[in-house]
C-alpha cells in the first residue's frame, strides 16, 4: 500500500553542515527582532498600554472625517480610526488619558454619549478601557508568565535529559520567542493578552518538537555507542523527519480554515501560530541540535568526537 | 495485543460517558430546559468575549476606610482622656492618624493606657515632645478592610441583583479589588452608574444664617447643590440628624405628578427625625447624597411617622435607581472602575460561530492528511481525534470551566499535540516494521516506544500550563484549562483507544504485513 509521504524513506541530509549558518542567520534575525520591538516598536493593544478600544457598528457607512469632528471638542488626543471586516463596522483606539483610572471611565462614557449622540442606532460591538495600573500589571504579570514557564521547561528538560538538553531548547525557545515578538512588529499585529496566548503556543509547540527530537538522540546515543555525535544527530534528525513535517504540516493544514474564515481575533491569532510552526520546526533542526552538538561533543560522546572539516565525518552514514 | 477485561470496560464506559456529557451542548439552552432532569443538562459556559457581557474590575479605596473610622473616633477619644482628667490640646485628625499634645505634667503611660483601654485597636504613641499620635493597630486595620471588602461586594450584589442582570458574577480579586461580570449586558452604563454611587445618605440641618459663598461657620460645611442654578451651594451642619443606616425602605412614587423617593426609617430614625423635626419646624434641612445636596425641603410641621419623601431633579429612572441604592445600602468605600471590557452579543454570537466553523474546517483538514498519509491507521487517529475532541467538552461541561477565544485557540493546540501522538506512534509502528518485525511486535513496540516520546513532549507542555493556571488572569487561564484538558484526554485516545482499536482490527484480519 502506498501512501502520501513527504519525506521519503531512507532520507539522510547533513543538517549539521549547516549547523553555523543556521545559528547566525537565527541569531541576525533575533537580534533585529530586539531591534525593531524598540525602534519602531511593537503596537501594544490596549491590555498593556491601557486607553480605551471602541468597535463600533454604524447603520451606514462610515465617514472618518465627520466621527473625527464628533469626537475632536473631547480633546481626547490622537485617535486611531479603522475599517474592520465592513464599511460600518470601525474601530476606534484611544490613547490611554492623563490622570487617574477614573480618567479612562470618564473618557469611554463621553464618547459612547457623543458618538449616540450624533449617530442614533450606532451600537458599540465591544468596549475596552484599562487603566494605567492594570495594563502595567498584566503586562508584568505577562511577562512573568513567559519566564516562568521558560524555566519550568529548562528544567523539566534538564531533570529528564542531561543539562546540554535543557540549556539547548531553552536558548533555541529565546530565539524563537524575540522571532515572534519581531514578526509582531513587522506586520503591526497588535500585542495582547490573547499575544501572550500565541507565544506561549508557539513555546509549547517548539518544545514538544524539540522534546521529540532529543528523544530520538537519547535513544541513538544508547543505540550506536561509537558513532559520532554528529553523525548520530543528523540520523536522529532524519530518522524523526517525516514526523517533523507531518505534524507541521497537520497544524499548518488546521490553521488556515482559521485565518481565512476565523474573524478578526483568531485571524491574527493564526497568522502568528502559522509562523510559530514554521520557525518551531526549523528552529529544532537549525538551532537546538547544533546547540547540543556544541555543547555535548566531549561530554555526551566522550573521545569520538569529529574533528572540524573531518572528511570522513561528513560522508553520509548508512 | 491483549487488552484486560476491566481495560475494554473502561474504554467503552469512559467513552459513552463523555458523549453523554457533552451532547447537551449541541441543543440550545431552549430545548435543553425541556428534557427530564435525570440527563446531564451542562453546557460549557462561555467566557464573556464570546457570549457577550461586560467586565468590570473595581477598586475599593480602603484608606477611606481608615480615614472614616478614625475621623469617626475623634469624638470618643476626647470623652475618654476627659473621663480620666487628663489634659490636652490640638486634638486633629490627619489621614488615617490622631494626634493630640498632653499638657507638661501629664503622665504619658496613664493617657496611653486611657486610650488603649477605651478602644483596643488604637496604638498609642507619646513622643518626648509630649504629642501623642494615635493609629490603627495592623490586625485592626486588616479587619477592617477585610469587612469593607466583604460588605463592598455584597451591597454591590444587592446592586446588580436590582437590575434584573441574569447570573451575575461578583468576587473578591486580590485584597482591595471586586471582579464584576454581567453576561449578556451590552449597554453597561446603568449598572456602572449604580455601582459607582457610594450612596451615603444623611438628613442635615440647614445652616440660613450663612452665605455658602463665605467661609463656612465652624460645624458646617458647603455642599453643592444637584438643584443646579436654582440653588448651586448650601451651608450644611455637619452634624448627622439621622443617616441612610437607618433607612428600611425605598421605593419610587409620585407626588403631584413628579418622580420622587418615599422612604421609611427603623425606630431609632424614626425618633430621631421625629425629634428633630419638632425643634426645627418652619427652617430647611438638607437631604444629602455622597456629599452633594439631593433636595433641602423647608420643614412645615413635625414627621413623627418614621415615612417621607425625597423629591428632587428626579426623571422615573433616577428615582427608581436611587431607591435601589438606599434599600442595598452605602458602599463603606468609594470604588473606582479601573478596567471595563464590555462585548456585544452580536460580536460574541459571530465570533463562535467563526470560530466554531474554522476550527470545524481546520479538523477535516487534519482528518484528511491523517488518512492519506496512513490509511486504514490514519482512520483510527481520526476516531481518536473526534473523541479527543467529545471529551476536552464533556471536560469542561462538567469541571463548568469558562472557554474564551483563546481558550478555543487552546484547544487547537491540543488538537495539534494529538495528531502529533498519533503521526509519532504510525511513524514508529512504520519504522519497527521496516525492520522486519512481525505486524503484531511491531504495533506493540511502536507504541511503547512513542510513548515515552508522547509523555515527555506533553508533561513539559502541561508543566508550563499548571503555571500559567496559577498565575494567569482571564482569558490565559482559559487558554491554560483548555490545553491542559485537551492534552489529558489525548493521552488516552491516542495511546490507549487507538491500541484497542487496532487491536480490534488486528484480531479481525490477521495480516502478515502492516498497511503502513
Amino acid at each position: 500500500m502506498y501512501y502520501v509521504r513527504l519525506v521519503p524513506d531512507g532520507t539522510r541530509i547533513q543538517f549539521m553542515r549547516g549547523r553555523i549558518a543556521g545559528l547566525v542567520v537565527s541569531a541576525i534575525l533575533s537580534v533585529l527582532s530586539v531591534i525593531l520591538y524598540f525602534a519602531p516598536g511593537v503596537n501594544l493593544g490596549v491590555d498593556f498600554r491601557g486607553g480605551i478600544a471602541v468597535e463600533a457598528k454604524f447603520t451606514q457607512p462610515a465617514d472618518f472625517g465627520a466621527i473625527r469632528g464628533v469626537l475632536d471638542p473631547l480633546n481626547l488626543g490622537h485617535i486611531g480610526l479603522q475599517e474592520i471586516g465592513s464599511p460600518v463596522d470601525v474601530s476606534l483606539a484611544i490613547e490611554r488619558q492623563p490622570g487617574d483610572e477614573e480618567a479612562q471611565q470618564r473618557a469611554v462614557n463621553a464618547v459612547r454619549q457623543k458618538l449616540t449622540e450624533a449617530y442614533p442606532g450606532v451600537t458599540f460591538q465591544r468596549v475596552e478601557a484599562v487603566g494605567a495600573a492594570v495594563s502595567g500589571e498584566l503586562f508584568t504579570n505577562g511577562m512573568i508568565a513567559l519566564g516562568l514557564s521558560l524555566f519550568a521547561m529548562l528544567a523539566y528538560i534538564w531533570f529528564r535529559f542531561e543539562w546540554q538538553f535543557g540549556i539547548g531548547a531553552v536558548v533555541t525557545l529565546v530565539l524563537d520567542v524575540t522571532k515572534t515578538v519581531g514578526f509582531y512588529v513587522l506586520f503591526n499585529l497588535e500585542f495582547n493578552l490573547s499575544s501572550i496566548a500565541a507565544i506561549l503556543a508557539i513555546m509549547g509547540y517548539s518544545i514538544n518538537d524539540k522534546v521529540v527530537v532529543y528523544d530520538r538522540v537519547r535513544e541513538n546515543l544508547r543505540k550506536y555507542k561509537a558513532m559520532p555525535l554528529r553523525e548520530l544527530i543528523d540520523l536522529s534528525i532524519n530518522e524523526t523527519l517525516n514526523r517533523t513535517i507531518g505534524t507541521s504540516m497537520a497544524s499548518f493544514l488546521s490553521a488556515m480554515p482559521l485565518i481565512i474564515f476565523g474573524g478578526e481575533a483568531l485571524r491574527e491569532f493564526s497568522l502568528v501560530m502559522l509562523f510559530g510552526i514554521f520557525i518551531a520546526t526549523s528552529s529544532s533542526i537549525f538551532i537546538a541540535a547544533p546547540i547540543l552538538l556544541f555543547l555535548g561533543e566531549n561530554r555526551l560522546r566522550r573521545g569520538t568526537a569529529p574533528v572540524e572539516g573531518d572528511k570522513t565525518a561528513e560522508t553520509p552514514a548508512g | 495485543m491483549y487488552f484486560a477485561r476491566w481495560k475494554v470496560w473502561a474504554i467503552w464506559i469512559l467513552s459513552i460517558l463523555s458523549i453523554l456529557i457533552a451532547a447537551p451542548n449541541l441543543v440550545s439552552e431552549a430545548t435543553l430546559k425541556t428534557l427530564p432532569s435525570f440527563l446531564p443538562a451542562r453546557q460549557v459556559s462561555l467566557g464573556l468575549d464570546l457570549q457577550g457581557g461586560s467586565h468590570l474590575l473595581l477598586q475599593v479605596d480602603l484608606a477611606a476606610v481608615e480615614r472614616d473610622r478614625m475621623a469617626n473616633m475623634v469624638d470618643a477619644i476626647r470623652g475618654d482622656l476627659r473621663k480620666e482628667n487628663i489634659a490636652f490640646s490640638g486634638l486633629a485628625q490627619d489621614g488615617a492618624q490622631i494626634t493630640l499634645k498632653l499638657n507638661d505634667g501629664t503622665d504619658p503611660d496613664k493617657a496611653r493606657r486611657a486610650i488603649e483601654n477605651a478602644d483596643p485597636d488604637l496604638n498609642a504613641v507619646v513622643g518626648a515632645d509630649g504629642v501623642m499620635t494615635l493609629t490603627l493597630k495592623p490586625a485592626a486595620i486588616i479587619a477592617k478592610r477585610n469587612a469593607a471588602l466583604q460588605q463592598s461586594i455584597e451591597i454591590i450584589r444587592r446592586r446588580v441583583d436590582e437590575t434584573g442582570t441574569k447570573e451575575p458574577r461578583i468576587q473578591q480579586q486580590g485584597t482591595d479589588r471586586i471582579l464584576v461580570q454581567l453576561p449578556g449586558v451590552r449597554e453597561p452604563d446603568r449598572i456602572k452608574a449604580l455601582i459607582g454611587t457610594t450612596a451615603k445618605l444623611s438628613f442635615r440641618m440647614v445652616n440660613t444664617d450663612a452665605s455658602p459663598t463665605g467661609r463656612p461657620p465652624v460645624g458646617s460645611e458647603i455642599l453643592p447643590s444637584e438643584r443646579g442654578e436654582q440653588a448651586p451651594a448650601y451651608v450644611v451642619n455637619k452634624r448627622v440628624m439621622v443617616s441612610g443606616e437607618n433607612l428600611v425602605d425605598a421605593q419610587p412614587s409620585f407626588q403631584e405628578g413628579q418622580p420622587v423617593v418615599s422612604f421609611r426609617f427603623d425606630s431609632v430614625g424614626a425618633r430621631r427625625f421625629a425629634d428633630a423635626t419638632t425643634e426645627n419646624v418652619g427652617k430647611p434641612f438638607a437631604i444629602v447624597l455622597d456629599n452633594k445636596v439631593i433636595s433641602a425641603p423647608v420643614i412645615r410641621e413635625p414627621i413623627t411617622g418614621g415615612r417621607g419623601i425625597i423629591s428632587g431633579n428626579f426623571t422615573t429612572q433616577s428615582a427608581s435607581d436611587l431607591s435601589v441604592l438606599l434599600r442595598a445600602g452605602a458602599l463603606p468605600a468609594p470604588l473606582k472602575i479601573i478596567e471595563e471590557r464590555t462585548v456585544g452579543p452580536d460580536l460574541g454570537a459571530d465570533a463562535i460561530k467563526a470560530g466554531l466553523y474554522s476550527v470545524l474546517g481546520g479538523l477535516v483538514m487534519i482528518m484528511a492528511y491523517m488518512i492519506v498519509s496512513y490509511g486504514t491507521f490514519g482512520f483510527f487517529a481520526v476516531v481518536a481525534l473526534i473523541f479527543n475532541l467529545i471529551m476536552t467538552i464533556a471536560a469542561l461541561s462538567l469541571l463548568q470551566a469558562t472557554l474564551t477565544l483563546p481558550g478555543i485557540a487552546g484547544m487547537l493546540i491540543a488538537v495539534g499535540l494529538a495528531v502529533d501522538a498519533n503521526i509519532l506512534i504510525n511513524e514508529r509502528i512504520r519504522e519497527e516494521t521496516k525492520l522486519g518485525r512481525s505486524a503484531i511486535a511491531s504495533i506493540d513496540s511502536g507504541f511503547k516506544r512513542a510513548f515515552a516520546t508522547i509523555v515527555d513532549a506533553n508533561l513539559t507542555t502541561m508543566l508550563k500550563m499548571l503555571i500559567l493556571y496559577g498565575l494567569g488572569s482571564g482569558p490565559i487561564k482559559g487558554f491554560a484549562v483548555t490545553t491542559t484538558l485537551g492534552i489529558l484526554t489525548s493521552m488516552f485516545t491516542a495511546t490507549v483507544m487507538v491500541r484497542y482499536m487496532m487491536g480490534l482490527w488486528f484480531a479481525r484480519n490477521r495480516p502478515s504485513k502492516l498497511p503502513l
